[in-house]
C-alpha cells in the first residue's frame, strides 16, 4: 500500500544515489543513533544490500557503553565497512567556550582530522531540518570549507532535484538526504521496516533518550514508551523539542548557530 | 513537533512568499501560534527575547534562526517548519523577501504544492510581490492564495481591502495566475488566520487556516507518457547489472519494451529490483526510486532516457526556454553552460537571446545580447549532440532545465519546442538489405564532359530575403555562359515531390530532406544544384550538407524580419500578422541565421545586379574545372567564359 513513508524513502534513495554518482571519495557519519541508523538502511536499499562507502563513528570516547555495544553488534551483522575516528582531545578545544559546548566541538575538529586524513570530497550527514532552526534552513547539498565554515549568508540554489555536486580545492561538500524528515517519521519508519536501534530510546525507570550523544552533556527525558509504538504514540502528543535533553544548545542562545557555523554536525 | 494522528500523513508544502517586510515570518509565527504548534518554551523564549530588545512580541522570531536575522529582522534564507491543522499536516517555507535573495526563494517555492502571497494592505503591491507571483507562475505553482496583511493600519477597512485585492488580481490575471482566494488578515494580532474576528465581520469567506485545508497535495504524474531518466548502472560484486533511476512520469511494468534516448537502443524490462528481495514487485509508477534489469547488455548510461517506443521524448540539437537568471554574471550570446534535466547532462551555447521580460511591468523588451541576475528571459540554446527533451506543457517534470556556470546553478527554466522539429527520425532507411551500387561513370569524366563540376548550392534566408528571384537569375546567367545549372525552388517542389507536406516543424524537415537527397542526386549526375527554400534550421541543412559533403555551399541570403516584411511580395507577412497563417517563419516560428555560411549575400544593403554577381563569381570559382586536372584523352572540349 502507497504510504508517505515511500514518498520520503524514494527522495532520500535518489539523493543518497546521487551523492555516490557525483561525489569521490565519498564517506558517510554514522553516529549510531536513530537518524544515522534509518539513514543506514536507506544506504543498503540504495546499493541492494550493500554499503558502497565508508561509515565513520566520529569517537570521543564518552558515547555510552550501549552505544559501542549496538555499534558492534551491527558491524558484524551487517558487514558493514567502519571506520572508528578519534577525535582530539578536549584540553585541545577552545576554552572560552561554555563546557558542553566545548564537547560538541570536539566532534567539529574530529571531522576535521578525518577530512585531512581521508580526504573526502563528500560527506553524507544525517540531520534533519526540523530539529533546530539553522538545520531547517540547510541545502540538501550543502557545500563547506575544509575548515567546516558554513557560508549561510550564500547557500546554492537547489530546485528540481538539481544540486550543486563539485566543490573546489580545500573544500568538501555535506550530503543531507532525510533532510526533509521528521523525529516521528524516522520512528514510523524504524517500525515499519523493522530496523535494529539500540535500545537506550526505550524508558527504563520512567526515564528515555530521545537523542543520543556523549555521556557528559546528554540526558534522559521523562517518559513511559516502552517501545516503538509508545514512542511514536508520545511524539504525535508531546510539545517538548527533541534536543531538549542536550546542554549545549541552551547555554546561550547562540551556542548552536557558532557551533554550526564553525562545522558541527 | 506535535503531529497529530491522522490516518495519511502525506504533508501539503506551503510557500510564503511577499515583500520584504509585508509580514510573512510574522505570519508563519503566528500560524504555529494558533494551530498550538509552538514548541514548549518556545513562547516564552520569544517573550524573553522580545523584552530583552524592548518590543512586544516579535513571531517572526520563530523562524529567524540566525541572530544576524533577528538583529537585522530579515529573514536571510529560506526555511521550513512543521505544523498541522485538524485536517492535515503541513511543511511552510518561508522565503525572504529582498532582492537578492530570489535564488533562495526559487529554492523553496519550486518543491511546493500551494503557495500563499502577503500582501501589505497599507502599502500594496510593491515590486516582489509581483516578482515572487511572476517566480511561481514560472515554476508552474497554480494553487495560490494572496492575504491582505496588516488589516489593523487600515482600521479593518472593506472598501481599501477591496481596492488592494483588485490591484493584485489585476497584475495576477496579467501572468495568468487566478489567486484561489484573497483573505484579509492581520498576522500580528492573529486576525482571520485561524479565527473570525468582529473587525472583520464583513469578510464572509474562508480564514486562512480554511483556505490551506482546501488546497491539494500535487500527485505524481502517472497519466503521463513512461519518462525513466538513468541516474547510475550498478554491478556490485559482478552480480547482474541493475539500472537505477526514478520514474518521472508514466508507468513502468516488467515485460515492457524499453527505447533509451538519445541512442535509440531497445530492451525488454526483466525485472524490478529492490531489496529486501520482492518477488511480487512487477510494476513502478511516478515518484518511485527503482532499480530494473534488462534482457539486453546493450549500452546505457546516467543521463540516458527510458520510454515506451510510442511516446518518445523529442531529439533536438536546439531548444528554447524561459528562464530566470540568478548568477552575478550576465548571461550572454555566444556563453557555453551545463544544462542538467533529470538525470542528463549537455553543454549548450546560447544561440539568441529571444526576449527580455520585464516582471514589473511585464514588458517584452525584446531581443538582448544579455540577461541579468533576477531577469526573466526567453532564449535558444544550441547543443552539439541531438539530446532528449519534452517540451514543458508536455511534462512538467522533465520539461525544466538547470543551468550551471562552472560548479554553480546559475539559473533555470521551462523548456519550449514551439516551431522546432523532432529529428529523430529522419533520413534513416526503414527496410533493410539496401546496398548501394557503384557508378562506372565518376565526377570527373562527367566534370570533363560538362567543362565544370556539380555541386549544390543551396540558398537559406526568410521568406522575401531574395531566394527564388537571385536563383533564378543566377540560373540564367550561368546558363548563358555554357554551364548547366538547375534551380529547385521551395514552392515548385511542393507542387508534385512534396505535395504531401505542411508547414509544421516535422513537415518542414522531411521537405528539407527530401530536397537534400534530390538536389545530391541531381549534384552527381553533373548539374550545377541552386535551391530556395527557407530551411529555417540549421540541423536540416547540415543533414542537406551531409547527403553531398565534398560539394555543398550553404549560402546565405541575408535580409532582416523588418526588410522582408517591408518587401512583402506574396502578402504573406501581413497574413501571418493577422494570424491568419500560422508557423510563419520569422513571425511565430524560428529561423536560425546560419552558423558558417560558405558565402553571405546581403540583399538588404546591395541590389539584384550586384548580389547576382556575387554569387555567379563563387560558383564559377567553386565548379570551375582546373587546366591542369583536364584529361588530356578527352577530344570534344568544351570550354566557358570565365571573365
Ligand atoms: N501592524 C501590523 N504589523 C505587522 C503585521 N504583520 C507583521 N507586522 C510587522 O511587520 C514587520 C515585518 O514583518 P516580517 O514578518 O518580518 O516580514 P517579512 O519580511 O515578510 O518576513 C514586523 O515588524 C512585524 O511585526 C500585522 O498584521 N500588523
Ligand atoms: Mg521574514
Amino acid at each position: 500500500m502507497h504510504n508517505y513513508l515511500d514518498d520520503l524513502e524514494a527522495q532520500s534513495i535518489y539523493i543518497i544515489r546521487e551523492a555516490y554518482n557525483r561525489i569521490h571519495p565519498l564517506g558517510m557519519l554514522w553516529s549510531i543513533g536513530k537518524d544515522s541508523t534509518a539513514m543506514l538502511w536507506l544506504v543498503r536499499k540504495a546499493f541492494f544490500g550493500k554499503v558502497p562507502f565508508p561509515l565513520i563513528l566520529l569517537d570521543t570516547g564518552m558515547e555510552m557503553d550501549e552505544v559501542y555495544a549496538f555499534r558492534d553488534k551491527l558491524t558484524e551483522d551487517w558487514d558493514l565497512p567502519v571506520i572508528n575516528h578519534m577525535c582530539p582531545p578536549e584540553e585541545e578545544m577552545d576554552q572560552t567556550l561554555p563546557p558542553a559546548t566545548r564537547a560538541a566541538m570536539r566532534k567539529t575538529e574530529g571531522l576535521k582530522t578525518l577530512l585531512k586524513e581521508h580526504q573526502y570530497k563528500g560527506i553524507i550527514c544525517g540531520i534533519r531540518r526540523d530539529e533546530q532552526g539553522l538545520r531547517a534552513k540547510e541545502r540538501v547539498f550543502s557545500p563547506r570549507a575544509n575548515d567546516g565554515s558554513w557560508d549561510f549568508k550564500d547557500q546554492p540554489a537547489e530546485f528540481w532535484d538539481q544540486y550543486k555536486t563539485e566543490t573546489p580545492e580545500g573544500a568538501h561538500m555535506r550530503v543531507h538526504p532525510i533532510l526533509h524528515w521528521t523525529e516521528v517519521d524516522i520512528w514510523r519508519y524504524m517500525q515499519r521496516e523493522n530496523i535494529p536501534i539500540c535500545d537506550l530510546y526505550f524508558a527504563r525507570d520512567g526515564k528515555r533518550y530521545r537523542s543520543l550523544g556523549e555521556k557528559n552533556i546528554t540526558f534522559p527525558v521523562d517518559s513511559t514508551a516502552s517501545n516503538i509504538e509508545e514512542i511514536i504514540a508520545e511524539l504525535e502528543t508531546t510539545k517538548t523539542s527533541e534536543r531538549a535533553g542536550r546542554t549545549m544548545d541552551k547555554e546561550t542562545e547562540d551556542s548552536f548557530e557558532k557551533l554550526r557555523t564553525q562545522g558541527y554536525m | 513537533m506535535a503531529k497529530k494522528n491522522n490516518k495519511n500523513h502525506q504533508q501539503l508544502r506551503v510557500v510564503i512568499v511577499g515583500h520584504v517586510d509585508h509580514g510573512k515570518s510574522t505570519l508563519i509565527g503566528r500560524l504555529l501560534y494558533d494551530t498550538d504548534s509552538l514548541p514548549d518554551g518556545k513562547l516564552e523564549e520569544l517573550e524573553k527575547a522580545s523584552k530583552r530588545r524592548g518590543e512586544e512580541i516579535e513571531w517572526s522570531f520563530v523562524l529567524d534562526a540566525f541572530q544576524a536575522e533577528r538583529d537585522q529582522a530579515v529573514t536571510i534564507d529560506t526555511t521550513q517548519i512543521w505544523f498541522n491543522t485538524d485536517a492535515r499536516e503541513y511543511v511552510i517555507i518561508d522565503a525572504p523577501g529582498h532582492r537578492e535573495f530570489l535564488k533562495n526563494m526559487i529554492s523553496g517555492a519550486a518543491a511546493a504544492d500551494a503557495a500563499v502571497l502577503v500582501v501589505d494592505a497599507a502599502e500594496g503591491v510593491k515590486e516582489q510581490t509581483k516578482r515572487h507571483a511572476y517566480m511561481l507562475h514560472l515554476l508552474g505553482l497554480t494553487q495560490v492564495a494572496v492575504v491582505v496583511n496588516k488589516m489593523d493600519l487600515i482600521g479593518y477597512d472593506e472598501q481599501k481591502f477591496e481596492a488592494v485585492s483588485k490591484d493584485i488580481k489585476k497584475y495576477l490575471g496579467s501572468i495568468g495566475l487566478t489567486p484561489a482566494f484573497i483573505v484579509p488578515i492581520s498576522a500580528r494580532n492573529g486576525d482571520m488566520i485561524a479565527n473570525r474576528n468582529d473587525e472583520l465581520a464583513w469578510y464572509k469567506g474562508k480564514n486562512l487556516i480554511e483556505v490551506l485545508d482546501s488546497f491539494e497535495i500535487s500527485s505524481p504524474y502517472t497519466v503521463h507518457p513512461l519518462r525513466f531518466p538513468v541516474q547510475d548502472v550498478y554491478r556490485f560484486d559482478n552480480k547482474k547489472r541493475i539500472i537505477v533511476g526514478r520514474i518521472e512520469t508514466g508507468v513502468l511494468n516488467t515485460g515492457d519494451e524499453l527505447v533509451f534516448s538519445p541512442t535509440n537502443e531497445k530492451a525488454i524490462v526483466t525485472g524490478i529490483e529492490t531489496w529486501p528481495k520482492d518477488e511480487q514487485r512487477v510494476s513502478a509508477k511516478a515518484g518511485e526510486v527503482i532499480g530494473i534489469t534488462l534482457d539486453q547488455p546493450i549500452f546505457v548510461e546516467r543521463g540516458h532516457i527510458a520510454a515506451h517506443k510510442d511516446t518518445l521524448p523529442m531529439l533536438s540539437n536546439v531548444f528554447r526556454a524561459n528562464i530566470f537568471w540568478l548568477s552575478h554574471k550576465p548571461l550572454k550570446v555566444g556563453n557555453t553552460y551545463t544544462v542538467r534535466y533529470g538525470t542528463s547532462e549537455a553543454r549548450v551555447t546560447v544561440q539568441s537571446i529571444d526576449n527580455v521580460i520585464d516582471t514589473q511591468d511585464l514588458g517584452q523588451e525584446g531581443a538582448a545580447h544579455e540577461v541579468h541576475r533576477n531577469e526573466v528571459a526567453e532564449i535558444t540554446l544550441r547543443a552539439k549532440d541531438l539530446i532528449p527533451v519534452d517540451p514543458y506543457t508536455d511534462n512538467m517534470r522533465t520539461g525544466r532545465v538547470v543551468m550551471y556556470e562552472g560548479y554553480d546553478i546559475a539559473g533555470g527554466g521551462a523548456i519550449n519546442m514551439q516551431g522546432y522539429p523532432d529529428q529523430r527520425t529522419s533520413g534513416k532507411p526503414k527496410s533493410e538489405n539496401i546496398y548501394a551500387v557503384s557508378y562506372l561513370v565518376d565526377s570527373d569524366m562527367r566534370a570533363n564532359r560538362n567543362g565544370h563540376y556539380g555541386g549544390i548550392f543551396w540558398f537559406t534566408g526568410l521568406s522575401g530575403a531574395g531566394k527564388s528571384t537571385l536563383a533564378m537569375a543566377v540560373e540564367k546567367e550561368l546558363f548563358d555562359r555554357g554551364l548547366n545549372p538547375y534551380v529547385l525552388d521551395g514552392d515548385n517542389v511542393r507542387y508534385g515531390l512534396n505535395s504531401d507536406l505542411g508547414f509544421s516543424p516535422e513537415d518542414r524537415t522531411e521537405n528539407i530532406r527530401r530536397v537534400g537527397e534530390v538536389a545530391a542526386l541531381q549534384a552527381d549526375s553533373g548539374l550545377i544544384v541552386l535551391t530556395a527554400f527557407i530551411s529555417p534550421y540549421q540541423a536540416d541543412r547540415d543533414r542537406a550538407r551531409k547527403c553531398k559533403p565534398q560539394g555543398f555551399h550553404e549560402i546565405y541570403i541575408k535580409a532582416d524580419v523588418a526588410t522582408c516584411e517591408r518587401r512583402d511580395p506574396k502578402g504573406l507577412y501581413k497574413k501571418a500578422r493577422k494570424g491568419e497563417i500560422k508557423e510563419f517563419t520569422g513571425i511565430d516560428s524560428p529561423y536560425e541565421s546560419p552558423v558558417n555560411p560558405e558565402l553571405v549575400v546581403d540583399t538588404e544593403t546591395n541590389d539584384i545586379e550586384t548580389c547576382v554577381g556575387q554569387v555567379v563569381d563563387y560558383i564559377i570559382e567553386h565548379v570551375k574545372v582546373e587546366q591542369s586536372s583536364r584529361d588530356p584523352s578527352e577530344t570534344r572540349e568544351k570550354t566557358f567564359a570565365i571573365q
